[in-house]
């Protein structure tokens, strides 16, 4: 099959148009590092959404629900270590942020878990109920967080270390977006290598193409697609992490507000397909961030738009998965 | 004569039709019955949200399309109605305007959405709805010159429904007959109203093809019916009826603002009531309407009255505090979902036969 370039070229279609229109280069490029650190976390958050989808066709409303117990979790873990994350010394903020994104991602697998047990198993191949029960699951969920963690929204100063900006000549860069651009291509990068080069990628690829020849082949798909929730789930509590620390405040409802740009995502990239996620969220990161600039007023409607003109393009999203 | 107005319809089963006569009946009397600022607010909120509640099941319960935008039709209403009090002054030719430019822009807009997005599958409208009630929240609290902005805005209602009109001099059963109770009769009887209009509607061949769609659109739209066109009829249909409740509220509470019409936690109540109460019975989207209202309003109070017996256990005390009601619903509505897919109204019915 032969490759498609296009929608990959979109992206720097997208950063070179907004050049002229947003005037300065230096801005320009303080608003393009924001851009990728934006879409990559938001890439972060949404892979494991569109895989879930496209391999067992079960689309989570509460995904909200793992980003934003991924943040709390990261929040609690941080406060505690408050000692090492105010100290000014790279390694020790590093040993504070560790062990909390770690703590995220696990949290979050486990209760991926439990979710997919108690409250998507019963409802394979029901859209209807599927989305009535996760939005349900998300409800709960966010209630618990506030009993757990209280109402009110928690604080969370990123470490010293990891404030401030990189200068290059007028350019400034802020460090945490760097550090969020490099953990964005890393998990990007660990995807893409399992989904082509190994065993358990190939089957998760093959089950996305089509799930019932991989079964009569022998193969148990029930508990890949376990597997790949569990994952997204994690992933999903270290974009939330991520997210936390990006936004310096943690709410209970964080994961219904990021939840819709995930979706968006997805939605953009072609539902099922992880390059196409990963098109999609860098150009809603991109495509915020200049508009934001170039016109405030716009913005909110960006993301939207944005929606709206990718899918008269392609009305299925940038990479349609193919039995659909 | 009955089976005229109901549309052929009957409750189908003796405690359904108590519970909707005394719902009916207890609305009419409420503000004699329960005299009162607090009980006229709860009941006319019932009117409102029954409304709204009912239009949204036409969507989900009788067509089988999930839409995570119908508090931005109730908001357009309500908007259409603030917005046209605010500038026009408190007349009721504002109160018309404000009406019909809200159902023109909110059928506009569902008809947009819908031909976009409805010829692909639940999911996809789901997500996209998500999407556009989201801007289009961000947006009325971004624009403070026409919606107020976070604050939203505070109007003067036409005279006749101001608390100082007087209707009467005296009282009547020691209840005051001024304009508050004008505006609730309003209210109350433009609910009746619009309920039986859409029973009407889903009682008509119209309404059988909707539900034709819901159980199987591939066999429906082999048989001849464009599954996209009535699809996107039922979305303006409930779009338009949203937005007439939005007007209601809007006439009821003289201030309109994004928490009350527009929220994502407005969406949730709604989506409750639905499921709750019973998905694909106009009878389920009334009954449950009146018990998250109730609960919204009075469930605190016995959550509250928990709390303090469980006052020195840790998690537990907060598990039943007053301000987490929302969780029980949550979990009652998951449960509905799985073990009373027909909700309250379903479970009734099927307790006969």
């Amino acid at each position: 099959m032969k490759k498609d370039w296009l929608p990959l070229l979109l992206i720097p279609a997208v950063a070179v148009v907004a050049l002229p229109l947003v005037g300065s280069p230096t801005s320009w490029v303080t608003l393009t590092a924001a851009g990728l650190a934006m879409g990559l976390m938001i890439f972060v958050m949404a892979s494991g959404l569109t895989l879930t989808f496209g391999l067992m066709d079960v689309l989570n409303f509460g995904h909200g629900a793992f980003i934003a117990v991924g943040a709390f979790v990261a929040a609690s873990v941080m406060l505690a270590l408050s000692p090492w994350m105010t100290v000014d010394s790279l390694w020790l903020n590093l040993a504070a942020v560790g062990p909390a994104v770690l703590a995220a991602m696990v949290v979050s697998g486990v209760l991926g878990w439990g979710f997919e047990r108690v409250i998507v198993r019963p409802v394979y191949g029901q859209h209807l109920r599927q989305i009535l029960v996760t939005t349900g699951g998300l409800i709960v969920a966010e209630q618990l967080l506030k009993v757990i963690w209280g109402p009110d929204q928690i604080t969370l100063a990123r470490p010293t270390a990891l404030r401030g900006a990189f200068l290059l000549g007028d350019v400034a860069i802020e460090k945490y977006r760097v550090l969020a651009v490099i953990v964005g291509l890393v998990v990007f990068a660990a995807l893409a290598i399992t989904l082509n080069r190994t065993r358990i990628g190939l089957l998760i690829r093959a089950g996305v193409e089509n799930g019932e020849m991989v079964e009569a082949l022998g193969y148990r798909i029930r508990r890949l697609f376990v597997g790949v929730f569990v994952a997204g789930s994690a992933l999903a509590g270290l974009g939330g992490a991520m997210w936390g620390l990006y936004q310096e405040t943690v709410t209970a409802a964080i994961g219904a507000q990021v939840a819709v740009l995930v979706f968006i995502v997805i939605i953009i990239g072609g539902l099922g397909s992880v390059g196409g996620c990963f098109v999609g969220a860098l150009l809603v990161g991109l495509s915020a961030n200049y508009i934001g600039f170039i016109a405030p007023k716009v913005a909110l409607g960006s993301n939207i738009l944005l929606m709206a003109l990718i899918l008269l393009w392609r009305p299925q999203g940038l990479y349609p998965v193919a039995k659909r | 004569m009955v089976r005229a107005i109901l549309s052929d319809d009957l409750p189908r089963s003796r405690w359904l039709a108590v519970a909707l006569v005394l719902i009916v009946v207890g609305l009419a009397v409420a503000p004699f019955l329960f005299p009162g600022a607090k009980s006229l607010n709860v009941a006319a909120k019932i009117c409102v949200f029954i409304v709204l509640a009912a239009s949204f099941d036409l969507l989900l319960g009788y067509t089988g399309i999930v839409s995570f935008a119908h508090t931005m039709f109730f908001g357009i209403g309500a908007y259409g109605v603030a917005i046209a009090l605010t500038r026009l002054g408190a007349e009721w030719t504002a109160v018309a305007v404000g009406i019909v430019a809200g159902l023109i822009v909110a059928v506009a807009l569902a008809a947009l959405i819908g031909l976009f997005s409805l010829r692909v599958r639940t999911i996809f409208f789901a997500m996209i709805t998500l999407a556009v009630a989201s801007a289009f929240a961000i947006l009325a609290s971004q624009l403070p010159a026409l919606t107020g902005g976070e604050d939203g805005l505070n109007y003067r209602l036409p005279a006749a429904l101001r608390a100082s009109f007087s209707l009467a001099d005296g009282t009547l059963f020691g209840v005051r007959l001024n304009g508050r109770l004008v505006d609730y009769y309003l209210v109350y009887a433009a609910s009746l109203v619009l309920v039986l209009v859409l029973l009407r509607v889903v009682n008509s061949p119209f309404g059988s093809v909707l539900m034709a769609i819901r159980e199987n659109p591939f066999r429906a739209e082999a048989i001849g019916y464009r599954t996209v066109v009535y699809r996107t009829i039922a979305s303006c249909i409930a779009a338009a009826v949203a937005a007439l409740a939005g007007s209601l509220l809007a006439l009821w509470s003289s201030q309109t603002n994004p928490d009350t019409t527009l929220s994502f936690d407005i969406m949730v109540d709604i989506l409750l009531m639905v499921v709750i109460g019973g998905m694909g019975t106009m009878y389920g989207a009334v009954l449950g309407a009146v018990l998250l209202v109730f609960a919204q309003n009075y469930l605190q109070d016995l959550l509250g009255i928990a709390n303090q017996a469980l006052a020195g256990v840790p998690l537990l005390a907060g598990l039943f505090h007053p301000d987490r009601w929302l969780l029980w619903l949550g979990v009652a509505f998951i449960l509905c979902v799985y073990f009373f897919p027909t909700g309250i109204v379903g479970s009734l019915r099927n307790r006969r036969s």
